[in-house]
């Protein structure tokens, strides 16, 4: 029997809100200036909300209806090459609709940010969560960031216009459909002139302007050429050479803007991923987005039974953080990554991430994949427990390599 | 047993009654047929059948008179709307069981 | 295991209802506080569970509970079709994000509902079946080793004119049923919490039907 005054029991202020509303204020609060979405389930709160504010003067914006998410897009790189901040968020096909443009968007090195609401794929159809539409994008360029509840939503999207317009990379902010989209938790809404102390306005790197004419995103050959002015410039390889430097480099910009964001708002983000007692831990279990945060109720029963697990969550996906990765799984000996997503006749796209990471490091793990929670299917810690324990007991029997991944599922 | 029997590829259903499962479960009003005015009933012959036609989950007979099955009828009123002689009304479930009985 | 919290003060607000006023004193000393609580409700598509649902995550939120959590279930919704939502909430941060399996309360809106076997599936021993109905508990003839609280929450509203499109819409009144069965939240922070998603003019009429659904509540504990 636990006895508990009131002093002990703090009364919270605060309110609660679902996914799409914590994303709505972030990006309220971070002053974009131009917004151009089409709406889709389960996303479409998000575009609803904006116009919202927009409507009623709180969000000094240009609300632009576009007929397409290929033309939200569009737009929005348009916007970001006159010098606006710009927002567009989508799921799923809209995604996928769009994908040609996070290639122009990301090739031309502007600091769009794009909500990405998990959606599964069809066929068949289905409006359910899983992370195949933003997987499905990952090697677009752009910089993805993954979110385990709403608090990290709004956080997350504050810190990526900062991260974005530091290093001219694209931002996709990720959060799974329903789960957190439509689930309602405390969130914690920083106050303005906070975000305005650690958000600094945006500073475009070119501005397409008439009184200083470029020919912006020209025809560019194989090889450099030398301009009018004869200085030779980027061909099409040493372009893309430096988006490819600038995500490398970017694990420094996203660290510290995470820190800065925790001196000023107390929730620190300096992490490429969450760490949930790694220290001792020998088996891993590594999990991305809202299933990460599961995985710690699934590591709290393994404990209990005697095993040391410990939880690796994903948060920034691209760039992909190697040398991270080797550190935290260096005392693991069995890692288990559970992927909502899939590289058709491979495997899971973390999974994948998450060997290459280790090939040629010193961590030698039974590394084993499994497929859970497609099209929204349910996944529950215990069954994450199972998948530990069937593992445990297959690499003890000696099955170290499994060529394909498991599933859950009633196949 | 796994779900390997159903021995689809892909996404699939065919047309049937029940194959979006007991949409009569949806239903919070329901149709009633008043058939002195309906006009097949009324003229004693096939004719009209437009609530036949029109219902999006095809529960009502092209017969005289026509007869809806409530197990899957969900509700949605489109007979009632169509029905040029309106001999359809749609009943509210409540007021029909207001007390607990179903 | 349960938390005693001794005294929660009633909040001062401008205008409220008077019954509401009482009940939110005669509160003070009893409210109960256990350490988790998985609330599943079940209703149909636009009688408003899910809104029931967020007030109640809300409410306990300003309690002191620092978990909460509310969803709708997931899937598409329609009109008139059963559908459900769940509610948690823990005095610590709310970790699970997968759908309630074993509630310890389950709340239904619309009796006819009850002839399913899902609406109880998972009901923990000893966990509270509440049932918007005009009947005792007992004439409800449901076994299972649960407690059953019942309201005419229906009642209430249609007498209070809370009637939306031709339907009564109890989803608020049936809060008033949850509190007195199971404590877990005071008076206080549900109005707080109506305050926060209602309309002023839609304020009162809200906690005048949480209040004569809490008096008029009838329980039926298992031995
Ligand atoms: S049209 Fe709608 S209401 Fe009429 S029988 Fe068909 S399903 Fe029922
Ligand atoms: S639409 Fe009306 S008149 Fe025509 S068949 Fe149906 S019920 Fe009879």
């Amino acid at each position: 029997m636990i006895f508990v005054s009131k002093k002990i029991a703090k009364k919270a202020s605060g309110w609660i809100l679902d996914g799409n509303h914590a994303a709505a204020q972030g990006i309220k609060l971070s002053r974009v200036q131009v917004i151009a979405a089409y709406p889709i389930t389960p996303q479409s709160p998000v575009t609803e909300t904006l116009s919202e504010f927009v409507e009623r003067g709180e969000l000094d914006a240009e609300y632009i209806a576009v007929e397409s998410e290929h033309s939200a897009l569009a737009v929005c790189t348009s916007a970001s090459i006159v010098g606006a901040r710009t927002f567009t968020a989508t799921s799923a096909h809209g995604l996928a609709y769009m994908h040609e443009m996070l290639h122009w968007a990301a090739g031309s090195r502007l600091p769009v940010v794009l909500v990405c609401v998990n959606r599964a794929m069809g066929a068949p159809w289905n409006v359910l969560n899983d992370q195949q539409d933003s997987i499905s994008q990952r090697d677009t360029g752009w910089i993805q960031i993954y979110t385990r509840n709403n608090q990290e939503i709004i956080d997350s999207i504050i810190q990526a216009y900062k991260i974005a317009e530091s290093v001219y990379v694209p931002v996709m902010v990720c959060y799974d459909g329903y789960v957190l989209s439509h689930t309602e938790m405390p969130v914690d809404v920083p106050a303005q002139k906070d975000v305005d102390r650690f958000l600094p306005p945006y500073r475009p790197h070119t501005i397409l302007d008439p009184a200083n004419p470029k020919n912006y995103n020209l025809v560019t050959l194989a090889n450099p050429r030398v301009n009018a002015e004869g200085v030779l410039c980027h061909g099409y390889m040493e372009l893309r050479y430096l988006l490819q430097e600038a995500l490398q480099n970017s694990r420094e910009t996203i660290i510290r803007v995470g820190q800065e964001f925790g001196e000023l708002f107390g929730r620190s983000y300096a992490n490429m991923f969450w760490e949930n007692r790694l220290d001792d831990a020998d088996v891993v279990i590594v999990a991305m987005g809202s299933l990460a945060m599961e995985a710690i109720v699934a590591a709290d029963m393994l404990r209990e039974a005697g095993h040391k697990v410990g939880v690796l969550g994903l948060r920034v996906f691209r760039p992909f953080p190697k040398a991270d990765v080797i550190k935290a799984l260096k005392k693991s000996r069995l890692v288990v990554v559970f992927d909502k997503n899939i590289s058709y006749g491979l495997e899971g796209a973390t999974c994948s991430e998450i060997k290459s990471a280790l090939y040629g490091s010193s961590v030698s793990a039974v590394v084993r994949n499994f497929i859970v929670g497609l099209g929204g299917r349910d996944v529950k810690a215990r069954e994450l427990v199972d998948a530990v324990n069937k593992s445990l007991l297959s690499v003890k029997e000696g099955d170290l390599n499994k060529e394909y991944p498991e599933w859950i599922c009633d196949i | 047993m796994g779900t390997r029997d159903c021995q689809h590829i892909c996404g699939e259903s065919s047309p049937a009654v029940g194959e979006a499962g007991k949409t009569g479960e949806w239903r919070d009003s329901f149709p009633v047929i008043d058939q002195e005015k309906c006009l097949p009933v009324r003229q004693n012959k096939p004719s009209c059948f437009l609530c036949w036609l029109y219902c999006p989950d095809a529960v009502i007979s092209r017969t005289i008179p026509i007869k809806i099955n409530m197990e899957y009828c969900k509700g949605c009123g489109i007979c009632a709307q169509v029905c040029p002689a309106h001999a359809i009304t749609m009943v509210h479930e409540e007021e029909f069981c207001p007390n607990g009985t179903d | 295991m349960q938390l005693m919290v001794d005294t929660i003060e009633p909040v001062a607000f401008g205008t409220r209802n008077d019954s509401f006023l009482r009940l939110a004193e005669s509160q003070k000393y009893h409210l109960c506080m256990q350490d988790y609580y998985e609330i599943r409700w079940h209703g149909r598509g636009g009688q408003g569970a899910i809104t029931a649902a967020k007030i109640l995550a809300q409410a306990a939120y300003l309690e002191g509970y620092q978990g909460v959590t509310a969803a709708p279930s997931f899937g598409a919704e329609r009109r008139g079709a059963p559908v459900s939502a769940s509610t948690r909430i823990s005095p610590q941060t709310v970790m699970v994000v997968s759908q309630v399996e074993d509630p310890n309360v389950v709340v239904v809106l619309d009796h006819t509902l009850l002839k399913y076997e899902e609406i109880t599936s998972g009901l923990v021993r000893g966990g509270w079946l509440i049932v918007n109905s005009w009947r005792h508990p007992k004439e409800l003839d449901l076994g299972g080793d649960f407690n059953i609280a019942t309201a005419d929450a229906t009642r209430v509203c249609s007498s209070l004119g809370l009637i939306v499109a031709g339907l009564t819409v109890v989803n608020t009144a049936i809060l008033g049923a949850f509190i007195r069965a199971t404590k877990a939240v005071g008076m206080a922070s549900i109005e707080k919490a109506i305050r926060a998603r209602f309309p002023n003019r839609e304020v009162d009429i809200n906690l005048a039907a949480i209040a004569q659904t809490y008096e008029i509540t009838k329980l039926e504990k298992i031995r």
